[in-house]
């Protein structure tokens, strides 16, 4: 049911774990519903240098997540504002339909990152 | 890796065992008549099927004229509550059945519903236990039915069925139960479980898939599924799946017959592997009862990792498991049955069913034990949940 793509990032997942000094955090999805994914951004000069994540989730849950921080790693904030689902979708070679809420979610954190980080860097 | 792909979900379904397929196998080419024809090939047909009904009755402790054949547990349940519940309804419109049950018995339960009969879904308590005493107080003057499965296929707990039998008996209300998980794996007997009828499914105890029975007590008033000929005393129309009966009858005279060494040899692997996985792994729990539980049952809850993720890993190493997580139920819910144990929607993500079977050897199990907690610490490890962050944003 999943792509090989989709396997392949769920056992080897990209960029997990924390940054200590993130620029920015976002949070979203929740336990009662099975996922929550945490991202870290670390920006520089409005780019995105570094992000790690941490998933509680399924397959598709750490496997869009693996592949977002992917597809925004030395991104621009604003590029990175751009992610959509479709896009890291697309990138795992599709997800099961009962799982695009799974790309929803890693778009929404790596956007939920951004806005902490511009919160946090209000530009004058 | 292993060498081999260790099954470890019997409670979904069984191999068919090659003693059975070897007994069925005639039935196809060579003995391969209907039943019904009064010609010679049709007697062989006959004669076999209804050898098989005196397997399935023996097996139960039954006459062999109280074996109904079906294809399978989704049917029986369905046929014994629809039909049974209709044909008492000049008496009432109540039944009675648990929180815990299968889909089959309880999609149908809410159909009743839709019909007109009022429900009550017993709660269990944290080993999934129905209790005899709120069976009792729940029996009123309308009651028609009452439902409670032998053994759960989850949790793998094992019911009071004899002492709800009684109860029910007493009151004179119909009792059905569901064993499709009991049968190869408790000993039956429906007169001492005071049982009107029990469901069973062959491909849970190595026969093939889609062949099942309905137990029938004489005497219990119940309509038809199926129109149309005569098959099964006129109640379940439809020329019979002769190699599959002939698969059901082999299948659980073998499984009668092997009882006592499958339940020593299983109940010890079971509580190696339980053991196991409590004694390595921080942060789980047992789901069930300890010892009132199916011989081939572990289920566990593994906190801050979500099941479907457990399942995929296990699958990559070898192992075939499944979980009550709403990624592998296709709901946005959990298992039903976590839920009625009392545990939270986040552990109950975390749960894993392994159940064991006949091929299941003590080096399978110890390489389970050896796996998992590996597997466990790196989905921990990516886990955006953990002991001090279990946040609920
Ligand atoms: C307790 C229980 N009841 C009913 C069923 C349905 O049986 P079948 O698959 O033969 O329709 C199952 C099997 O999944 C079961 O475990």
């Amino acid at each position: 049911m999943y792509s090989e793509k989709v396997m392949e990032h769920f056992e080897h997942p990209r960029n997990v774990g924390e940054i200590p000094d993130a620029s920015g955090t976002g949070t979203v999805g929740n336990a009662k519903c099975g996922d929550i994914m945490k991202m870290d951004i670390k920006v520089e000069n409005d780019v995105i240098t570094d992000v790690k994540f941490k998933t509680f989730g399924c397959c598709a849950a750490i496997a869009t997540s693996s592949m977002a921080t992917e597809m925004v790693k030395g991104k621009s904030i604003d590029e990175a504002l751009q992610l959509t689902n479709k896009a890291v979708a697309e990138a795992l070679d599709g997800l099961p339909p009962v799982k695009m809420h799974c790309s929803l979610l890693a778009e929404q954190a790596i956007h939920a990152a951004v806005e902490d980080y511009q919160k946090k860097h209000p530009k004058e | 890796m292993t060498d081999h792909i260790i099954y470890m979900d019997n409670a979904a379904t069984t191999a068919t065992r090659p003693e059975v397929l070897e007994a069925m196998l005639p039935y196809f080419t060579q003995h391969y008549g209907n039943p019904s024809s009064i010609h010679s090939v049709g007697r062989d047909a006959r004669r076999a099927v209804e050898k098989a009904r005196q397997q399935v009755a023996a097996a139960l402790g039954a006459q062999p004229r109280e074996i109904y054949f079906t294809a399978g547990g989704s049917e029986s349940d369905n046929w014994a509550i629809r039909c049974a519940s209709r044909a008492l309804a000049a008496k009432g419109k109540h039944i009675i059945t648990s929180q815990i049950e299968h889909h089959a018995v309880l999609h149908t339960c809410q159909y009743m519903e839709k019909q007109g009969y009022e429900v009550t879904y017993l709660p269990v308590d944290e080993n999934g236990l129905v209790s005899v005493e709120d069976v009792k107080k729940a029996i009123r003057p309308d009651t028609v039915l009452i439902s409670i499965m032998a053994a759960n296929n989850e949790i793998g707990t094992i019911e009071p069925i004899r002492e709800i039998g009684k109860v029910a008996h007493e009151a004179g209300v119909l009792f059905h139960t569901d064993a499709v998980q009991a049968v190869g794996a408790v000993p039956i007997d429906v007169n001492d479980w005071n049982v009107d009828m029990l469901s069973l499914s062959g491909h849970k105890f190595h026969a093939p898939k889609g062949i099942g029975a309905l137990y029938i007590r004489k005497g219990v008033k119940i309509s038809n599924l199926i129109f149309g000929g005569a098959q099964e005393r006129g109640l379940r129309a439809g020329t019979e799946n002769l190699p599959g009966i002939v698969g059901l009858g082999a299948a659980i005279e073998l499984a009668v017959s092997e009882l006592p060494e499958y339940t020593r040899r299983l109940t010890a692997l079971r509580d190696r592997l339980i053991d196991g996985i409590l004694k390595n792994i921080p942060d789980v729990r047992l789901n069930g009862h300890r010892t009132q539980r199916l011989p081939g049952n572990v289920n566990v809850s593994v906190r801050y990792v979500e099941g479907e993720a457990l399942l995929m890993r296990l699958d990559l190493a070898g192992v075939e498991a499944s979980s009550g997580s709403a990624c592998t139920s296709g709901s946005l819910d959990p298992s039903h049955v976590l839920l009625a144990i009392g545990l939270p929607h986040e552990i109950a993500h975390g749960s894993l069913r392994l159940s064991l079977g006949n091929d299941t050897t003590e080096a399978d199990v110890d390489y389970v034990i050896e796996k998992l907690p590996g597997i466990v610490r790196d989905l921990r490890e990516m886990s955006a949940l953990s002991a001090e962050n279990s946040f609920q944003p």
